[in-house]
């Protein structure tokens, strides 16, 4: 008797545990949609949405989310691109072609890298990698997307080795085996059936990286130089979504015109983290099938 | 009776917290006050809750920056006691704090001077107002225009939250006209503090940025500023070429002056009056004169010598207000 009611206990103990997440997300979205809402008012939402100038303290005030959608979308392609090739490219490494002691070596150093706080490559990214890059490509400031997409891209490369790694390593020995029966080379077994193989789980952990370098702030607030100009090149300053959050919540009055065009930046990036995590949580799950 | 009731709660708090053993005379003040707002106070401040709290051992001071539209924010929505900032509250924000219950009350804490730094490789090392508008307007985008190497300019700001952002927006990029529609040109690079505008600008020739002058460093020069050319003077004012220094703010000889300020919600009492007090007091003004601005009295006192006197009779009598009420 008391086994079954310690057992009840704990059974809808873990059913509360995972009801709340469910209601703790609907609840953000909703109060997000809540305050976004408010703005639209007064606001329209075209202009919103369309608007290419983002002026919150002028009068009246415009809120132009273009230039604002356009710095995120630069500085995450431009990690992606550096950061996609890199990671995958280790996690085969490390998956197949690594000896097993350099292997524990590497994972471990991974983890490491997942754990620098984003301050600290921030301040790197300030006294180091933008003078840097100013002299490189003799720009007029360092201060600039490419800054923010390399620091960005040294963030989410944890994420994606590890998860690529899995995937590589799940892929059935008896796959590589048949292959190298058939006369493959090392290389054309890892090129031809592993990767494919794992394809889906490497796609589910570029997406998570993409979710991860989309919703950063401290580093690209830092770097980046923040100028809501729509951007052109990558070399160019330019203001993501979330540095604008973050530079901007703090002197906002709760329940004005700012506040809540705030908010709906909040809402457009929830939107975006929310269907590039679905698409990472889709191809997670083919991958396991 | 409220107050007395939070007052007796902190002092339990304070004596449990300080381990059940030292003894608090009940005779002194002891609480906890938030100061927030302005950057480019936030060192002073911070200098005089120092001391402050050399004077008030059982009084706690935490000073944090972010920004004057950060403190003033935080005035409105009641989670500081004394907001600082560089700039006067906006008629539109003071009737959103009446709305809340908050009535701000404002104390002159100082005197500032806005510095017009440069890297110290650039050879230009005087501009006008007008020169200032068109370079952070985008109108003039290089730096041969003025003088100098064939270099884009790169103009540094201060994020919105910022004071002094919106003190240089409204002096030098609308040249003080009100209805102005002008903006800081787009291609300007906001940066989150004035620390780094100190360290672009140090990093980088062409760079242009501006800040408090208790900001100016070795690092970065500098630039002499004068309202308008020589030729557009009006008999013969304003044309001469000043530094950023304590004399000439005091003077009002450099054009980009202004007051900084503290507010607090209603006339300030128990322990943020000691604290706005001890600010007010010479002992709270020279910590002022060390992070390198102008206090108050020089600064009425300059007024006097140039036979200008009166001119800030309200503070003044508001001042004597707080005396008053202090010996009561």
């Amino acid at each position: 008797m008391p086994r079954k009611i310690s057992e009840y206990v704990i059974e809808s103990f873990i059913r509360l545990s995972g009801l709340l997440v469910i209601i703790f997300v609907f609840l953000i979205f909703l109060f997000l949609l809540r305050d976004s809402l408010s703005l639209f008012g007064a606001y329209r939402v075209g202009e919103f949405l369309f608007g290419r100038n983002w002026l919150p303290i002028s009068e009246p005030p415009k809120f132009g989310i273009v230039p604002l959608l356009l710095g995120s979308i630069y500085v995450t392609v431009g990690a992606i691109v550096i950061c996609v090739p890199m990671g995958v490219a280790a996690a085969m490494f490390i998956a197949e072609v690594a000896p097993k002691s350099l292997k524990h070596i590497l994972k471990s150093l991974v983890e490491i890298l997942a754990s620098i706080p984003s301050v600290v490559l921030g301040f790197i990214g300030i006294v180091w990698l933008s003078p840097f890059l100013k002299h490189t490509f003799a720009l007029p400031t360092g201060m600039c997307g490419l800054t923010g997409s390399l620091l960005l891209a040294f963030m989410a490369l944890p994420t994606i080795i590890s998860i690529s790694e899995d995937a590589l390593v799940g892929v059935p020995r008896t796959y590589k085996e048949a292959a190298f029966g058939l006369g493959a080379t090392r290389w054309q077994a890892l090129w031809r059936i592993v990767l494919p193989c794992a394809s889906s789980g490497i796609i589910a952990g570029v997406m998570l990286g993409i979710g991860r370098v989309i919703g950063e702030t401290m580093v690209v607030m830092m770097v980046t130089g923040n100028s809501p100009v729509v951007p052109v090149s990558i070399l160019q300053p330019l203001r993501t979504l979330t540095a604008t959050i973050a530079g901007e919540m703090g002197e906002t009055v709760s329940g004005s015109e700012h506040y809540f065009a705030l908010f709906a930046v909040g809402l457009v990036l929830f939107i975006i983290t929310f269907i590039i995590n679905f698409i990472a949580d889709s191809c997670l799950r083919r991958a396991r099938k | 009776m409220n107050i007395v009731l939070k007052l007796t709660l902190i002092v339990l708090v304070m004596f449990f917290a300080a381990g059940c053993g030292e003894e608090v005379d009940p005779n002194e003040p002891v609480g906890f006050i938030q100061v927030k707002g302005s950057d480019t106070i936030v060192n002073a401040a911070q200098k005089t809750a120092e001391e402050f709290m050399k004077e008030y051992p059982h009084i706690f001071v935490a000073v944090t920056g972010g920004g004057s539209g950060v403190g003033i924010a935080s005035l409105i929505n009641k989670t500081c006691d004394v907001a600082t900032a560089s700039r006067e509250m906006k008629p539109k924000e003071i009737e959103l704090a009446e709305k809340r219950g908050v009535f701000p009350k404002e104390f002159t804490v100082a005197h500032d001077g806005v510095a017009v730094i440069v890297n110290k490789d650039n050879p230009v090392d005087k501009l006008t107002i007008e020169d200032l508008h068109k370079i952070f307007t985008g109108k003039a985008a290089n730096w041969k225009e003025f003088g100098g190497k064939d270099l884009p300019i790169v103009t540094l700001s201060r994020e919105v939250s910022s004071g002094t952002h919106i003190y240089f927006k409204e002096e030098v990029v609308r040249l003080g006209k009100k209805d102005s529609p002008e903006e800081f040109s787009p291609q300007t690079l906001l940066l989150t503090s004035s620390q780094t505008i100190v360290e672009e600008v140090a990093a980088n020739e062409a760079a242009i940025g501006y800040l408090g002058m208790g900001y100016v460093s070795e690092r970065t020069k500098p630039l002499l500023l004068a309202l308008v050319t020589a030729e557009r003077a009006v008999a013969g004012k304003g044309s001469e070429f000043y530094p950023p220094d304590v004399n000439n703010v005091i003077k009002k000889t450099y054009p980009l002056s202004r007051p900084l300020y503290f507010y607090t919600n209603g006339e300030p009492q128990g322990v943020t009056k000691l604290f706005i007090d001890f600010t007010l007091s010479p002992k709270g003004q020279q910590q002022f004169i060390e992070t390198g601005f102008v206090p108050i009295e020089t600064e009425r006192r300059g007024k006097r010598d140039d036979g200008r006197g009166g001119m800030d009779e309200g503070r003044e009598k508001r001042d004597e207000r707080t005396l008053n009420a202090q010996k009561d």
